[in-house]
């Protein structure tokens, strides 16, 4: 199994992961953002070096499974509009506002 | 001949009390007010932490059984990402590559539809989208947020518009029959996206698929795939081939329209949720799950025509519900006993020609269909006779009638009915009377 | 009958507890000392992002209960309401959360005060505080130094007596370097042991609510409070909560211990006071041993991939609509984590980055239980190196993670550890800590261990010689 040893991190990339991350990048800040990511892969470029054939993914260190609720309505956590509405920047007749989406799926 | 390859994907909300993750009240068309049957969990606020639905889980299973799949004995639980506003965690707590049930299939009268895969999810909040003090706005309730989506792929086996709609409503049956989802498409309960291309042979897949959207009833469905078929067969007449694309269904307009070109695929970063550990089967408890299972729709509707040689056609009525089903069950062998047709019985029962439904005894229903079948052999000459004698007794009222006024025909009916204590045939009654 | 302190901020849990029992002192006097202490030191030290005015009030309502109404200092990540929550964000700047985390629900039923919320790094993104967006915290022992993080401000509050005890969380490295560089206890349960609801989450696979105390026993204490399953949290275990304190005051006669990690280059002036630790804990009747373990250095790859990963799921939520300020808020920090995280996830490279991070990490958790099997408990250094300078994480990219080299092993596995003081260097007043890690739910054990080598040696600043 080839692994591409990849320790640069270009400006282009920063962009394409800014947009998918929604986090807001101005041009001056993608080179700096180029250099610090391309330090970071570095550093842990040795991960690539580890070998790993046979070896199954830990995504869940405590072993359990099956941890379920039963189907029961818990009204202790419900929370009125109100508390709901608490922190909201903007809200309207008990809705949360934002401004108008160019729909995904409508219109 | 171009042939079409269509695959379907369904998602329909099931009916627990709670919602997938978190206790809330699951009603969200029901709620008088946004916002109302929210928490922590649903809102997606810091530090909250989702808590998976155990009946959520076993009615997936329960589907997937009844639609014939296997159930994977390892499953688990992925984040999907992307953002929008009416996804709070900016990720949806959906399946991606261990759904719980994978491979199994629907047979229709235009051949078997196989089924990808069937996974469990999270719904989202919704969407209103207004004008409020000139500004355009979208607002949002998450009264909907995590309610439990049930999530059904189709392979492109189907090939008519017409295959399709007797899939969507099969599996919608088969949904409400296990009583596991109301399947209500205005209230958003059950949701149908198809994806569809043109090819020149059944069997190669063409290169590209478009996907149709915002399809809320089957018989837009049929209306949209139909459309779809003839704006792809253009194209691709002319040598050009349809874009990947999402469009929408315009009921006004009787159209698709394009959404949404998908230039690169929507990158969601699937990667298992760390806050759910694994849901984990043996091979034992899914046979008892199986055993479990009631006897399904197509089952019994071929039992029916074997044992009562009941129309399928008529069959669809009566299996709606597990108890509407075991109820019909008794009354058409009742009335297989009592020497009655079952499919006469069925007609009579689906044409409301008699008052009887789910909840009236078996034997007092054989006894409402006798009386109905029995008003063919009323004597005419009895009938005669009583009209005879009410005419005597009601003379001014049966010159009135005779010089037109026929709103006392209700009135001589009416007392017919006292003198003659049989269930009456107003048909035949009307001729007698202008006789 | 014990002498009365000269100021009742610096008495410990256990003396406080002691102490008003036989009433040689008041909940009140414990309040107005922490009080005089915090409006001296707060402005300078920038502990406390908020203070609760009514905390003295509360106290004598619950004077009765196992925690009698102390004054406990909490992270600023914990979900508390009446307190605002910022996880030391703007982004979370006036955010008021709605509904308890159940860690300080669980503090407050058994009687401890939530004296006021404490600065971390911005989001728990780092080891030295200095990423929090309301400034830095400085170290009480030497305010030239860091506190280290991202639970800084809850060591500092202990280390600065501006509280009897504090919750902090660990996801690597978080309560115990902290613990370490302030000369205090922290205590990093095994993961799954505190729940993690209301928690503002950062690696939601390794994040791990935790006590910082003046002395083993006070942390013990602290966790019977907090420990236990909760089912709000699914990735809380059902296993049974002991008595932490019923390991207090027991011989490790007999113990067999593995020294880790002692190869590591450019330490050679800080070995002799890691070895003399080692000393009294053979000295204490324990079988001491090196042994070589899987090389921590890829515990920073897989952390750094695993955390940045979840890190920038989690944190996919903060947009501003439903409560909050909007992503152009974030701190140039949790841009970068997230942004990274994005990356490591993203199509054509998940497989490289974050499945593979995941499958070394299957090799440490390996790793460890195969050396627990042999020995009872394993040590080492917590942090290579006393508290850095100010200053010293600003334009590192990496700097926490190189700082927390030593832990990320033992975290990314979920094992529990607690550090305690083992030296002070008696020029700059700073410490060294030792980390004592111990099979899966066996605190016990590690608390017994660090308890015997607390009473055994004098490094710890509040034990009465």
């Amino acid at each position: 199994m080839t692994s591409k040893k990849q320790t640069d991190f270009s400006e282009k990339q920063v962009e394409h992961t800014a947009k998918l991350a929604h986090i807001p990048v101005v041009a001056t800040e993608t080179k700096q953002l180029s250099e610090a990511f391309s330090t970071t892969l570095e550093v842990i470029s040795d991960l690539s070096e580890v070998p790993v054939e046979g070896v199954e993914p830990t995504h869940h260190v405590t072993g359990l499974k099956n941890v379920t609720r039963e189907d029961v309505v818990d009204k202790k956590r419900m929370f009125s509009q109100a508390q709901a509405l608490a922190n909201a920047p903007k809200s309207y007749e008990g809705f949360f506002v934002v401004p108008r989406i160019i729909d995904r799926d409508e219109e | 001949m171009r042939h079409l390859i269509c695959g379907l994907e369904v998602h329909a909300e099931l009916k627990t009390n709670s919602k997938m993750f978190c206790g809330c009240k699951n009603d969200p068309f029901g709620a008088s007010q946004p916002n109302i049957y929210t928490c922590p969990v649903c809102l997606g606020l810091p530090g909250a932490l989702p808590v998976a639905n155990k009946k959520a889980i076993e009615w997936t299973i329960k589907l997937g059984l009844a639609l014939n799949c296997k159930i994977n004995l390892f499953s688990k639980f992925d984040r999907k990402h992307y953002f929008y506003p009416d996804l709070p965690k900016a990720y949806q707590i959906s399946q991606y590559d261990l759904p719980f049930c994978e491979n199994g299939f629907v047979e229709t009268s235009e051949g078997r539809v196989r089924i990808r895969r069937i996974h469990l999810e999270e719904d989202t909040g919704k969407l209103l989208h207004k004008t409020i003090d000139g500004n355009k706005v979208s607002l949002i309730d998450f009264n909907r947020s995590s309610v439990p989506l049930i999530e059904i792929v189709t392979e492109p086996d189907i090939h008519t518009a017409s295959q399709a709609k007797e899939y969507a409503k099969k599996l919608r049956q088969i949904l409400r029959y296990l009583d596991i989802a109301n399947c209500d498409m205005e209230q958003g309960g059950m949701r149908l996206e198809a994806n569809l291309s043109l090819a020149n042979t059944p069997d190669v897949l063409p290169k590209y698929k478009v996907e149709v959207k915002n399809i809320n009833s089957f018989r837009f469905m049929e209306q949209a795939i139909a459309y779809e078929v003839i704006r792809q067969t253009e194209l691709l007449d002319k040598n050009q081939t349809p874009a990947q694309e999402t469009r929408g269904w315009d009921m006004q307009k009787q159209v698709t329209y394009s959404q949404r070109v998908k230039e690169e695929a929507e990158d969601y970063r699937y990667f298992p949720d760390p806050d759910l550990p694994p849901i984990e089967f043996t091979q034992t408890q899914i046979e008892i799950m199986r055993k479990l299972l009631p006897e399904l729709p197509d089952v019994i509707a071929r039992r029916w025509e074997h044992d009562f040689n009941l129309d399928p056609k008529n069959s669809a009525y009566f299996l709606e519900t597990q108890s509407g089903a075991q109820w019909a069950d008794a009354v058409f062998a009742d009335a297989k006993r009592n020497k009655v047709e079952p499919n006469d019985v069925a007609n009579l029962i689906i044409n409301k020609k008699v008052t009887v439904d789910q909840t009236t005894p078996v034997t007092e229903v054989i006894e409402k269909i006798l009386a109905a079948t029995r008003t063919d052999q009323l004597d005419p000459n009895l009938v005669k006779e009583a009209i005879n004698s009410i005419k005597n007794e009601f003379p001014t009222e049966w010159q009135r009638y005779q010089a037109g006024d026929k709103k006392l025909l209700g009135f001589f009916i009416g007392q017919l009915k006292k003198k003659i204590n049989q269930p009456l045939d107003p048909k035949q009654i009307i001729e007698l009377l202008n006789k | 009958m014990t002498k009365k302190p000269i100021s009742l901020n610096t008495v410990t849990i256990k003396q406080a507890l002691t102490g008003l029992q036989a009433k040689d002192f008041s909940l009140a006097e414990i309040y107005e000392a922490t009080d005089q202490i915090v409006a001296k030191q707060n402005k300078d030290l920038n502990v406390y992002l908020a203070t609760n005015e009514k905390a003295s009030v509360e106290a004598r309502k619950v004077a009765e209960s196992p925690l009698a109404g102390l004054p406990i200092a909490v992270k600023d990540n914990f979900g508390t309401i009446g307190l605002p929550t910022t996880a030391a964000s703007l982004v979370l700047d006036g955010y008021q959360s709605q509904y308890e985390s159940t860690v300080t629900t669980k503090l407050l039923e058994a009687g401890g005060v939530i004296y006021g919320k404490t600065n971390m790094d911005a989001w728990a993104h780092g080891s030295s505080t200095e990423t929090s967006q309301y400034g830095r915290t400085l170290n009480p022992r030497n305010t030239q130094h860091l506190p280290g993080g991202s639970s800084g401000g809850s060591a500092a509050a202990v280390a600065a007596d501006m509280c009897l005890g504090a919750l902090g969380s660990e996801t690597a490295g978080s309560i115990r370097q902290p613990a370490a560089w302030c000369g205090v206890v922290g205590l990093k349960p095994t993961y799954g042991r505190c729940s993690r609801y209301g928690v503002v989450a950062m690696a939601s696979s390794t994040d791990s609510p935790g006590p910082i105390g003046k002395t083993v026993e006070d942390t013990a204490i602290l966790l019977n409070a907090i420990a236990g399953h909760d089912p709000y949290d699914s990735t809380t275990s059902q296993e049974a909560v002991p008595d932490f304190t019923s390991f207090l005051d027991k011989s490790i006669k007999g113990m067999k211990i593995g020294v880790l990690y002692h190869d590591l280059p450019g330490l050679d002036e800080i070995w002799p006071h890691f070895d003399a630790a080692t000393k009294v804990l053979s000295d204490l009747g324990a079988l001491v041993e090196p042994v070589k373990a899987f090389d921590p250095h890829h515990a920073i790859g897989v952390y750094t991939i695993v955390q940045r990963a979840e890190v920038s799921s989690n944190l996919g939520r903060y947009d501003g609509i439903r409560f909050g300020n909007d992503r152009s808020h974030f701190g140039d920090e949790a841009k970068r984590r997230i942004m990274l995280g994005t990356f490591t996830l993203s199509s054509g490279y998940s497989d490289q980055y974050y499945l593979r991070a995941q499958k070394v990490r299957t090799l440490f958790i390996n790793d460890f239980e195969k050396l627990l099997k042999k020995y009872d408990a394993l040590i080492s250094l917590t942090s290579p190196g006393y508290a850095k300078k100010i200053g010293a994480s600003e334009g590192a990219a990496m700097f926490g993670e190189l700082e927390d080299l030593l832990l990320e092993p033992s975290s990314i596995s979920g094992l529990p550890g607690i550090s305690v003081p083992c030296y002070r260097d008696p020029n700059t007043n700073l410490y060294l800590g030792l980390n004592i890690m111990t099979p899966k739910w066996q605190e016990g054990r590690a608390i017994q261990i660090a308890d015997a080598y607390e009473k055994a040696t004098t490094w710890n600043s509040w034990r009465q010689p």
